[in-house]
């Protein structure tokens, strides 16, 4: 494989030092068959899966979702259970799950393509807490029966979930939690109090992790991971509204909710485990890469119709500099998560590049809704909740494009707060990158 | 898309790597720093031997075709052993503009010679008061009979003492910003009317300010057309700067393991540095700092043969990045070293001072952020 007899310089070789060109040699191909080392082309096949991808979104997402989603208004729970049934009709709606359970058997770098498309035409997300996150927990560690009752009403979007995780006193400590399930015969009494829930008030189900044996030596065993119906008597939900004003998140109490023993996942005091597969398991697509590129695009078009000192802002150098600034470092996300995704194609296992992911790309959307902030200037100030409401026609306030900016600065500060807040993140990080 | 390495590349990173340990360490380094010259020229005639001055260079122009992730690969592994020998003036600037806008004669007349090492060339480009405009030309250079006269001022041209030739960028016509008009002159240092005055820069590289008085040059001395140098210049600085930016991706790796290692060892208030989260945090953001250059410089590399756009684009972006992530990586080394980190005992300030100056290299942070919002 040296580069000798081939008209190029004479190389002498020395033993401990060998020389091998690197180069890519149409001719001969590289090291393994068919694969030209080092490029960023799209393939033609992975070409033709995003043009698939593309007619099927410019055909089947239903326009007033896409206006709503583009626009920044609110989303309805019947838009996102509209989205989610075409996808399943399409069989699109599961990515990551096995192929016998009902998964696409897309590749690595098909998802990425399908992630950056959806978000690119302004589909909804598909909201994560059955699909991505309870789905894969019981075809993992659920019974046969937990796998027939609840996977293909996952699937089809019949039902509806959310997660029991955070609790008052368990936040970043989570392993701190008190919510305490009992064995009573065939049921367990379920009491305490779960908070941050997303979308409870939407939800048919409640995955729960609980305290099933307050003597265990560790708070990481004695957890037990529960499927609760939430129209159990004993739940109470009660919303928590958020400084953007908006409702996402829950209160949800449990007084002495009887759940039956075969809700129980896998095996009692468990839990803990699960609840960590859980959590490494939605890896793709955690930096959010392509909605970032969609909500750089609006913030750009926002920059261009403002003016400063008569000229749009998006010529004023400061801001041109912030602007730029930002979409490098978007850059630098995208080609890292593009790296890692190499190396999983490669076969190497997911490392916790997904740390490191999560923390920059929550860190690159907040920076974006806050110069969006910036852009808007005085029409940040009117708050007027109804305006992102479909159907609200009166005369806008300012600038149409104005109306979401400041709600979205104050909500996504969550960003880097959720799933791990990026302080734990970092622990992480140092712990098993790092090793210190 | 697949951004893993092949087999080939693979093998020459790991040949590289073995070079620097087992034949370019720290102290090794340090007394090759310390010479008249500046660098080995027993070192370079090893490159030569092994090939590496080969690799920037086609099948047609004598060299080996590899493609630029090669390069990638050899300028991060001199990074990581803070190479001092001139591959960057001598054979990405030097080789490759004479290699770009060269006629046939020309090329062959320094080509070989040059990878197999037995000259060494320099760019000298840049001027006073040009700072980082890379069309800022006053050096002008005068038609006559049978040749050209080159008179101006060149600064920080690394290499030009040691160098055989140096290629000097002069104007024939048009405004001193203007990009037309400008040629490229292969000058011998030995031409009268050139004056070199050498000396050393911070970072342990030979650099020198060059005067240009009445030199004298034949027609065979200009490089391509008269005038229409600048498209290639552009290229050329792109490409070093690429290779550049994967220079300071070694050095910053090099100097986080550094670093790591010091806070698993150092020992305060009875546990390791590394027990303090404080100290991990920032642990933490060097890494995402080093990956996320090692990211920006593998897509500049990557963007190297695409549109003149396309590569401005992810050059800039990535020289960029860089600038602030070698300044942040450099500094945050430092400080976690602690007293011992200012010292010129240890290698930690010598990683940081050449980081320091490769943000200076054909354009800082703040000027491939402006260029890349140019080109957005």
């Amino acid at each position: 494989m040296t580069a000798s007899g081939r008209g190029a310089a004479t190389l002498l070789v020395r033993p401990d030092c060998i020389y091998i060109s690197g180069a890519v040699r149409p001719d001969s191909g590289t090291a393994c068959e068919g694969r030209v080392a080092m490029n960023i082309e799209l393939t033609s096949a992975d070409q033709a899966f995003r043009d698939e991808v593309r007619t099927f979104l410019a055909t089947s997402l239903p326009p007033d979702i896409k206006r709503r989603v583009e626009n920044g208004l609110e989303l309805g729970r019947e838009d996102y259970a509209s989205w989610h049934r075409i996808l399943h009709e399409k069989g699109w709606v599961a990515p990551g799950w096995p192929v016998d359970h009902g998964g696409t058997g897309w590749t690595h770098m098909q998802r990425y393509l399908y992630d950056e498309e959806t978000a690119a035409a302004s589909a909804p997300r598909i909201m994560p807490f059955g699909v991505n996150m309870v789905g894969p927990v019981i075809f993992t560690f659920g019974n046969r029966a937990q796998k027939a009752r609840y996977l293909p009403r996952i699937l089809s979007g019949e039902d509806w979930w959310c997660q029991g995780y955070s609790e008052p006193g368990a936040g970043s400590d989570l392993a701190n939690l008190r919510t305490r399930a009992v064995r009573d015969g065939d049921v367990y009494v379920v009491n305490g109090q779960k908070t941050w829930t997303t979308s409870a008030h939407w939800a048919d189900h409640i995955f729960c992790l609980v305290r099933t044996d307050p003597e265990a030596a560790k708070p990481q065993q004695g957890i037990s991971f529960l499927l609760i119906d939430m129209r159990s008597p004993g739940i109470e939900v009660k919303p928590i509204i958020t400084i953007d004003g908006g409702h996402e998140v829950n209160d949800v109490f449990f007084e002495d909710v009887r759940v039956p023993v075969e809700n129980l996942v896998g095996e009692e005091n468990h839990g803990w485990t699960y609840a960590k597969f859980l959590l490494s398991f939605e890896r793709a697509g955690i930096a959010d890469v392509g909605r970032s590129k969609k909500q750089l695009a609006g913030l750009k078009r926002i920059a261009a119709a403002e003016l400063s000192n008569g000229r749009p802002l998006s010529e004023d150098d400061r801001f041109r500099e912030k602007i730029a600034s930002l979409e490098i470092d978007l850059l630098a996300l995208e080609y890292t998560e593009l790296r890692a995704l190499s190396r999983q194609t490669s076969g190497e296992e997911p490392g916790t590049e997904a740390n490191i992911l999560k923390i920059r790309g929550t860190e690159i959307q907040q920076r974006i809704t806050e110069l969006a902030l910036e852009a808007v200037g005085t029409y940040a100030n009117p708050y007027v909740p109804e305006a992102l409401k479909d159907g609200w026609n009166e005369e806008p306030i300012g600038p149409e494009y104005a109306a979401g900016v400041a709600p979205r600065y104050f909500n996504w500060r969550k960003a880097s707060i959720y799933g791990g807040s990026n302080e734990i993140q970092k622990g992480i990080v140092a712990k098993l990158v790092l090793e210190l | 898309m697949d951004l893993s390495y092949s087999e080939d590349h693979t093998l020459l990173s790991e040949s590289i790597a073995r070079f620097i340990q087992n034949d370019y360490d720290f102290e090794t380094r340090s007394r090759i720093a310390g010479s008249d010259l500046g660098f080995d020229p027993a070192v370079w005639q090893q490159f030569a031997d092994l090939g590496w001055l080969a690799i920037p260079f086609s099948e047609d122009e004598g060299g080996l075709g590899a493609d630029p992730v090669s390069v990638m690969i050899l300028m991060e592994q001199f990074g990581r052993g803070l190479v001092l020998e001139p591959y960057v003036p001598s054979i990405l600037l030097g080789g490759r503009l004479i290699a770009a806008t060269g006629g046939a004669e020309q090329r062959s007349r320094y080509l070989g010679d040059l990878i197999s090492g037995k000259i060494q060339l320099a760019f000298g480009h840049g001027e006073p008061g040009g700072r980082y405009a890379l069309a800022h030309v006053a050096t002008r250079a005068e038609g006559g009979a049978g040749g050209f006269t080159l008179s101006g001022q060149k600064a920080v041209v690394h290499n030009a003492e040691a160098a055989d030739f140096i290629i000097v960028s002069a104007r024939s016509s048009g405004e001193v910003r203007a990009q037309d008009g400008i040629s490229l002159f292969v000058v011998s240092r030995e031409t009268p009317g050139l004056t070199v005055r050498p000396y050393r820069t911070v970072d342990g590289l030979r650099a020198a300010e060059l005067v240009l008085e009445g030199v004298q040059v034949g027609e065979d001395a200009l490089l391509g057309e008269e005038g229409g140098a600048y498209p290639a210049i552009e290229a050329v600085t792109d490409r070093a700067v690429a290779a550049v930016c994967s220079e300071a991706v070694g050095a910053m790796d090099l100097l986080r393991e550094t670093t790591l290692e010091y806070l698993k060892t150092r020992q305060q208030f009875g546990r390791t540095l590394g027990a303090f989260q404080v100290l991990q945090h920032r642990a933490v953001d060097m890494l995402i700092a080093c990956e996320e250059a090692r990211s920006l410089a593998l897509m500049a590399t990557l963007s190297l043969d695409r549109t003149a756009p396309e590569r401005r684009r992810a050059v800039s972006a990535a020289k960029a990045h860089v600038g602030n992530a070698g300044r942040k990586v450099g500094q945050e080394a430092v400080q976690l070293h602690g007293g011992m980190g200012v010292t010129d005992e240890l290698k930690v300030g010598h990683y940081f001072k050449r980081l320091t100056m490769i943000d200076t290299f054909f354009g800082d942070a703040a000027h491939h952020l402006d260029r890349f919002a140019g080109n957005a």
